[in-house]
């Protein structure tokens, strides 16, 4: 065989191989040499590691803004309510004042100073309660029927309208409800309401309004209900397809495969679809200040006029009379600030554990 | 006979779980009709008692008193214009870039994982506490109510939203994109902007407009903030109005016109909201990179 190297002419002056020399003569003739035209180009760039960390510490900074937000708000809330912290402590939340005049007790007044949120956490929590109540069996029953039951070209407008649903803003919800809502409920449902439920003593005719708790927890379930259906759907869909067809082949109908196979695997993110919705109800501004009637007084009847901590503050801050008065509304907010971020904090820990870290809609 | 009596004891059971099946299925369509209802009455009563009071005078003239003729919220709709251009200066930079760092820098790691469960978390908070914040920040120290302050308060609404879209956006571009970039050696802050932002800015531009939509609604944080005005504003440090702060006035006022009034303005709101998140839902279906330029 031939074993010798043959010989390449190449034309370019820049690559003329370069004649048979020892490693250490070649060595010592490339560093005297100097570098190329391209390797004194790309030396000159240098690098881009101070523009990199930079951009990189502005990302994080900005990232690192969600918690200043929160570290402003608490910060800000707690600041500002100080003054009725320190005139009412703790009994601010429970404290019942008796009027001189009638005897019966009352909350909130502030010409007299007497400030207690008793009424405001009542009609909160009785006004998402109740709105729980409506909203989670309906919400169940539309996410079902939009995952598993509905034909597929059905499927995308509904699922479009539902969320829809979700983007109309409270206020137009409010308009609604006062016009078209609370006359139809005056008219239609409340009398019958308190003839069939009125020896409970919970349905009174004292308030012939329409206005109150019935109303105000009527609009909240048709607000909170889009919340609860999408997310319901959401933690249904991440049920594998194994699960279900295991139950069908042993035999269930459909509704029974939806239950074993699909609720089943679901039930904690369900509870965090409705615990997310709690928490919208708890927060819920415009709608309930404008159909709930706007009195700090607790009643047995669920038709009565009440207030809540989020219509209080709404419909009090702006003409609040004086330092203190302003702190008491500030507390409340504080107060309902720590309760959503609990609310909202559990309920995305149930449907993360159910979606296994999938970005959950905010819708 | 022991096998006919199990068999018709199997065939009652049987038939029973089928109407059991057939009464949820009902139940379920039910449910369904009673959530579209409200959904389609609010429509058609906005469309009816809002249609008929929309006219030119509602979109040039400014409020006018009680039974004068000729009012409109034009004041109302520019103002909500300059609270959303105040707090997209606040709040878009921010959140796309609180964005860009939980996809590209923070992914996997703890510190992005708790980020992203305070945005969240905070999406929920009810927007009249954001309002109280920005009430102590601003309003107690100037002295007085603000435009600007509205704007603060409505873009820290907007920062978290933004910052989780425009995370779910960044994640959707392939890795491809970003390995060819780097590795003909563009620098990595150039790759993140020029190249991965730009792939999947028609879905951050999308959240933003999300944001926005979700924003301009917003009445409570106003309250106290901007607090509404029934003439123009001309600086940025006097009261503004708001479209839904008018509709809010006129809708618990007594008076018939305003009410009218209150029902056009809050169909001008739908009309802009649904034609937003309509557009979000085109944009976002057609894909991340189809839209790339």
């Amino acid at each position: 065989m031939d074993t010798t190297v043959p010989e390449i002419h190449i034309a370019h002056p820049q690559f003329q191989p370069e004649p048979s020399v020892t490693a250490e003569q070649r060595q010592a003739a490339s560093a005297a040499q100097e570098p190329s035209e391209v390797r004194r180009f790309l030396l000159s760039r240098g690098n881009s590691a101070l523009a990199d960390r930079s951009f990189q510490i502005l990302m994080t900074l900005c990232a690192l803004s969600i918690f200043g937000i929160v570290a402003l708000i608490a910060i800000e809330l707690i600041g500002n309510s100080r003054l009725a912290w320190h005139s009412f402590g703790l009994q601010f939340f429970f404290k019942a004042y008796i009027d001189p005049y009638t005897g019966l007790p009352t909350y909130w007044d502030p010409v007299n100073g007497h400030f207690s949120a008793l009424p405001f956490v009542y009609g909160t929590l009785l006004s998402s309660l109740m709105a729980l109540m409506l909203a989670v069996p309906l919400a169940l029953g539309v996410a079902v029927f939009l995952t598993e039951m509905c034909p597929n070209f059905l499927r995308g407008p509904l699922a479009f309208l539902t969320e829809l649903l979700a983007a109309i803003p409270s206020i137009i919800y409010g308009l609604w409800a006062i016009f078209v809502l609370v006359p139809l409920l005056r008219e239609h449902v409340n009398p019958w309401l308190i003839k069939i439920f009125g020896w409970s003593g919970l349905f009174s005719d004292d308030n012939p309004t329409g206005l109150g708790f019935v109303s105000a927890s009527v609009i909240l379930a048709i607000m909170i209900l889009p919340i609860i259906s999408s997310l319901t759907r959401e933690v249904m869909i991440a049920v594998p397809h194994s699960q279900r067809e295991a139950v069908l082949a042993l035999g269930a109908t459909r509704w029974e495969m939806i239950r074993m196979g699909v609720l089943r695997n679901a039930r904690i993110g369900i509870v965090g679809a409705i615990i997310l919705g709690l928490g919208r109800a708890l927060g819920e501004t415009m709608a309930v200040t404008m159909v709930i009637g706007n009195s700090p007084e607790i009643h047995r009847s669920l038709l009565a006029n009440g207030s809540s901590m989020a219509a209080v503050i709404a419909n009090e801050f702006a003409e609040a009379t004086n330092d203190l008065h302003r702190s008491a509304l500030i507390e409340i907010g504080l107060a309902l600030f720590i309760v959503t971020i609990i609310v909202n904090a559990l309920a995305r820990l149930l449907v993360w554990a159910v979606t296994r870290g999938a970005p959950a809609r905010v819708n | 006979m022991e096998a006919a009596s199990t068999g018709t004891k199997f065939q009652l059971r049987a038939r029973i779980r089928g109407l059991i099946d057939s009464g949820a299925t009902i139940l379920a369509v039910l449910s369904t009709l009673l959530v579209i209802l409200p959904l389609v009455a609010i429509f058609i009563y906005l469309l009816l008692k809002g249609a008929s009071s929309l006219n030119l005078d509602f979109f040039i003239r400014t409020p006018k008193p009680v039974g004068e003729a000729g009012g409109g919220m034009a004041n109302a709709i520019v103002g909500s214009a300059t609270l959303l251009a105040v707090a997209s200066i606040l709040g878009v930079p921010m959140g796309i870039f609180g964005g860009v760092y939980l996809a590209e820098f923070g992914r996997g790691t703890k510190l992005a994982n708790a980020i992203r469960f305070t945005a969240d978390v905070l999406n929920g908070v009810p927007s009249i506490v954001m309002g109280i914040a920005a009430y102590s920040l601003i309003v107690l120290p100037q002295g007085h109510f603000s435009a600007f302050a509205g704007g603060v308060a409505l873009g820290i609404m907007m920062i978290p939203t933004i910052c989780r879209t425009t995370e779910e956006m960044l994640l959707m571009v392939p890795h491809v994109v970003r390995e060819a970039a780097l590795g003909l050696g563009v620098p990595n802050w150039r790759s993140v902007l020029s190249i991965t932002v730009k792939t999947a800015s028609p879905g951050i531009i999308t959240g933003c407009m999300l944001a926005f939509a979700r924003v301009a609604g917003e009445t409570a944080p106003l309250l106290f903030t901007a607090l509404g005005n029934n003439f123009w504003s001309t600086t940025l440090n006097e009261p503004i109005a708001a479209l839904p702060l008018q509709i809010y006035v006129y809708a618990i006022s007594p008076y018939d016109d305003w009410h009218r009034l209150a029902w056009a303005g809050a169909l001008v709101l739908i009309v802009l909201i649904v034609l937003a998140v309509s557009l979000v839902r085109y944009v976002t279906s057609r894909g991340v990179l189809k839209g790339a330029s």
